[in-house]
């Protein structure tokens, strides 16, 4: 039957793409995505902390960038809190970003491995970098 | 309890889920042994279950009788209901494979409420349902590849986009994500309501239709709500891809429970009508151009008879014949 040959060309193909990744990845290059924390400001600090805890940052950062548009924009309530004795204000300029200065190091190594296109950069600023 | 049946099964599948991450702490079964199992399963599974139709016979074509064949040149030919080459079959297959053409006519029958007579009409619903739920999963499969390749190719970022277009909330919300959670929801309600089909609906109807709502639910829950790191999510995955698998204690219940019920489901596929993927490509009342009146086909497992022609018989009895005074035709 001449037919048959065609169901195993369709298996090839279906076996392609399934080996795709397997071999995509083994042959590619992976993205770095080692972040980096020792800005300036950072390295000046005598307690290395974020405003909420490492772990739930890395999980929800933003959820909290979200909200605090939506407050800020919304309610006009731009005091996040205190936290030893420093008062922290809802902005990604002026408190994110007054630490982590390197956008390109920071933001962008992760959101490059798993491939979330940010928008936050279509409105902010992005942080001035001192390029090489 | 043709519903009650695989609702308690997908329920125990999550329970299974459950018990064996949370309590017993089985995240390298969980996580790498059982994603394995079921990628191998459902590769070889599905190879073998086409190769065994590949084995069996293949009919002659079959014509279908809403369309007309090519025949006269003044007959108008029904191109795509009846063609009459390979590559009006491709026509064919591809407006059944992509857009579920045959699903769009007469596929639902009512009675006539004056007079009581059967129409047959079509059921556009199920059409429409049919194409978001089945468009929409190619689209989310499609967009998983961010998951399992590293590092993404701009098209990948380009599906993204188009599917956060609205760019609601953060992280964006994807439109296939909902279509798809309200088609598959839609299938499922129309099996368990509409009265003809629930009486046709049968336990291995509902059972996929609730693992991927549960798939999906899982899925949803863990991007907008419940978050899960995803960058220990792809580490994970990139480990499975590249056969050096690393598990990470960082990642929650509802991303296990989303990876098992997806195992399950490609386990779960080669032995059901999930099967129909490959199925489709396969259906002879589609695949075949219509031109048995031109090409002689020939049954492949026909042995060879042995015939007496006429001439043979005259040979036998050319003297008899000629002596009742029948005419034969060689002297």
């Amino acid at each position: 039957m001449p037919d048959k040959g065609k169901i195993i060309y369709l298996l090839v193909i279906f076996i392609a793409i399934a080996a795709f990744p397997f071999i995509y990845n083994s042959l590619a290059t992976p993205v770095d995505m080692k972040i980096k924390l020792n800005t300036p400001v950072i390295d000046s600090m005598k307690v290395k902390q974020c405003i909420v805890p490492k772990e739930e940052m890395r999980r929800g950062h933003m959820k909290i960038l979200n909200r605090w548009r939506d407050e800020v924009v919304r309610e006009s309530s731009r005091d996040f809190g205190m936290i030893d004795g420093v008062m922290y204000e809802k902005s990604l300029q002026r408190t994110c970003m007054h630490c982590h200065s390197n956008k390109s190091e920071f933001c962008d190594r992760c959101h490059a491995y798993a491939s979330v296109d940010i928008y936050c950069w279509d409105c902010h600023l992005a942080p001035k970098e001192n390029k090489p | 309890m043709k519903i009650l049946l695989p609702f308690l099964g997908v329920m125990g599948l999550v329970i299974v889920a459950f018990v064996g991450v949370e309590l017993l702490n089985l995240q390298y079964l969980f996580g790498v042994i059982i994603p394995y199992v079921a990628f191998i399963t459902f590769m070889v599974g599905v190879a073998l279950r086409v190769l065994k139709w590949g084995k069996s016979a293949v009919p002659f074509c079959i014509p279908t009788t809403s369309g007309q064949q090519k025949s006269f040149s003044w007959i108008k030919h029904n191109r795509f209901d009846n063609p009459s080459n390979n590559l009006e079959v491709v026509g064919r297959m591809a407006l059944e494979v992509l857009l579920f053409r045959s699903l769009f006519s007469n596929t639902a029958s009512s009675l006539k409420k004056e007079e009581g007579d059967l129409v047959h009409g079509s059921s556009k619903w199920l059409w429409i349902a049919g194409l978001a739920f089945h468009w929409s999963f190619f689209i989310l499969v499609f967009r998983h590849l961010r998951l399992f390749i590293d590092p993404i190719p701009p098209m990948l970022y380009l599906v993204d986009s188009l599917d956060g277009l609205m760019q609601v909330g953060v992280p964006v919300l994807y439109w296939t994500g909902l279509i798809f959670l309200i088609s598959a929801t839609y299938l499922f309600i129309r099996r368990a309501v509409i009265p003809q089909v629930r009486y046709l609906s049968l336990p291995n109807d509902h059972f996929p239709l609730l693992l991927l709502i549960v798939i999906a639910l899982t899925g949803l829950v863990m991007r907008y709500f419940i978050k899960v790191d995803i960058i220990y999510v792809k580490d994970l995955t990139i480990g499975l891809f590249k056969l050096n698998p690393v598990i990470s204690h960082h990642l929650g219940l509802i991303f296990y429970i989303h990876l098992f019920m997806v195992s399950v489901l490609l386990i779960y596929f080669p032995f059901s009508k999930l099967m129909h993927a490959a199925g489709v490509f396969l259906s002879p009342t589609r695949n075949m151009p219509n031109n048995s009146r031109r090409i002689r086909h020939i049954n492949p497992w026909n042995y060879p008879v042995k015939v007496h022609s006429y001439e043979e018989y005259e040979d036998d009895f050319r003297e008899k014949m000629k002596g009742v005074g029948i005419p034969v035709e060689k002297e």
